[in-house]
């Protein structure tokens, strides 16, 4: 129960990019058509899912104050929570770099059409972020921070291709000069956000 | 005519080419740090020292770094200098250390670094790298630090943390606008700039 609490929570209320604005820059750049937003989404989401139990154990066991203690009594005093952003930052890149290898070779049409997006992935805030707020939030085991990884990056795959579908309609309306494309999309995003808080309510 | 090339990485990120509201990068942090000013001046200083210093060492390198995982030594480059800040901050000024928490971690994820390391450290010598790291620091700071400006301003009638609006005008019914310190303000705010900014260049209009 108070695992299908945290994913609904992170989907809707604490979600990555309305609630915390984390992660957009991939958003507000692919975000032109529906179809490659999803794409991104779901890559997004399988790294989320696959990255936050192993950064869960590296904090768990290796990183926080006392948890060497598992090699013996020497080790127990050490802390290693400053090695933390690189440890973890490590992890994401080399994992996006497998789900790169991944996409070329089982569908390379999505891969074509993610481009530069793909390897930025491993620099998308939105997972670098889920990954400290599960250290700063000390769940309590690896199973809770896969539901919270899946929880966020459904919220994002949610937020992108909402966005993608309202600047594909975007594209008949008419809008002052200056502010087309970049400008119309942060107003919209504001907009969403103020929308999403509305579930800042709920209580769950 | 030299000298002006040579500045030109310097001065092209302040406005023509700003790294916020031109190339859309790092705009993440540019929202979550500016509900008041100090916090948005810590974080320009933070993040242009550790742009100038990571392009400089990787425009040092960029001759040795195979193609193949640029990516994961640009991160470790950019983690290392991050880790540094973040720790100098932490002796220094523990309070708005606090404040930024997760974002100063996040200077490693912002794309202004791995976006300006990419497109220009790369193919540059380190003194014109340490410039467009100066430059598209400060371009990221001028943005910051109007769109914090507008926020604490009409968000909480200070600046700084100093009352700027006098009491009589809140006795006379003005009330601080609640909708600024939330985070989608920051977005409209800076939509605006764009706005205004575009009007100004024609060319940058789509």
């Amino acid at each position: 129960m108070e695992n299908l609490n945290l994913f609904i929570r992170s989907i809707f209320i604490d979600n990555m990019i309305f609630a915390y604005f984390l992660g957009m820059c991939s958003f507000l750049a692919v975000s032109k058509n529906v179809k490659t937003a999803f794409g991104l989404g779901v890559a997004v989401t399988f790294v989320l899912i696959v990255a936050l139990p192993i950064t869960w154990c590296i904090n768990q066991y290796i990183l926080q104050p006392g948890a060497l203690s598992w090699l013996g009594e020497e080790y127990a005093s050490a802390d290693l929570s400053f090695l933390g952003l690189i440890m973890f930052i490590a992890v994401i890149a080399a994992l996006v770099q497998m789900l790169e290898m991944v996409i070329e070779k089982y569908s390379p049409s999505l891969y074509n059409s993610l481009g530069i997006f793909l390897p930025l992935i491993a620099v998308n805030c939105a997972i670098l972020g889920a990954v400290l707020f599960m250290q700063q939030r000390e769940f309590s085991n690896a199973w809770t921070a896969t539901v919270y990884g899946a929880g966020s990056g459904i919220g994002w795959l949610l937020a992108i291709t909402a966005l993608a579908a309202i600047r594909e309609r975007l594209s008949y309306s008419h809008v002052p000069k200056p502010l087309r494309g970049i400008g119309i999309t942060f107003i919209i995003t504001g907009l969403m956000g103020i929308a999403f808080m509305s579930f800042l309510g709920i209580k769950l | 005519m030299s000298l002006k090339k040579t500045l030109l990485p310097l001065v092209n990120p302040l406005s023509k080419d700003n790294p916020v509201i031109v190339q859309v990068l790092g705009i993440c942090s540019a929202l979550a740090v500016t509900a008041k000013m100090e916090p948005a001046i810590v974080m320009t200083i933070s993040v242009t020292a550790v742009l100038a210093f990571a392009n400089v060492i990787i425009s040092l390198l960029r001759n040795t770094i195979p193609n193949s995982i640029r990516i994961i030594v640009q991160l470790v480059v950019v983690a290392a200098l991050v880790v540094i800040v973040d720790q100098v901050l932490k002796a220094y000024n523990y309070e708005v250390s606090k404040a930024l928490s997760v974002f100063i971690g996040l200077i490693i994820t912002n794309c202004i670094l791995m976006g300006r390391l990419e497109a220009f450290a790369l193919n540059n010598r380190p003194w014109p790298s340490f410039l467009d790291g100066i430059g598209n620091g400060l371009g990221y700071g001028i943005i910051l630090i109007i769109v914090s400006f507008f926020r604490e301003l009409f968000g909480s009638g200070t600046l700084f943390g100093c009352q700027v609006f006098p009491q009589w005008w809140y006795d006379a019914g003005y009330m601080n606008n609640g909708m600024m310190i939330l985070p989608p303000m920051a977005l409209i705010v800076v939509a605006c700039i764009i706005w205004v900014h575009r009007i100004k260049n024609k060319d940058l209009q789509e």
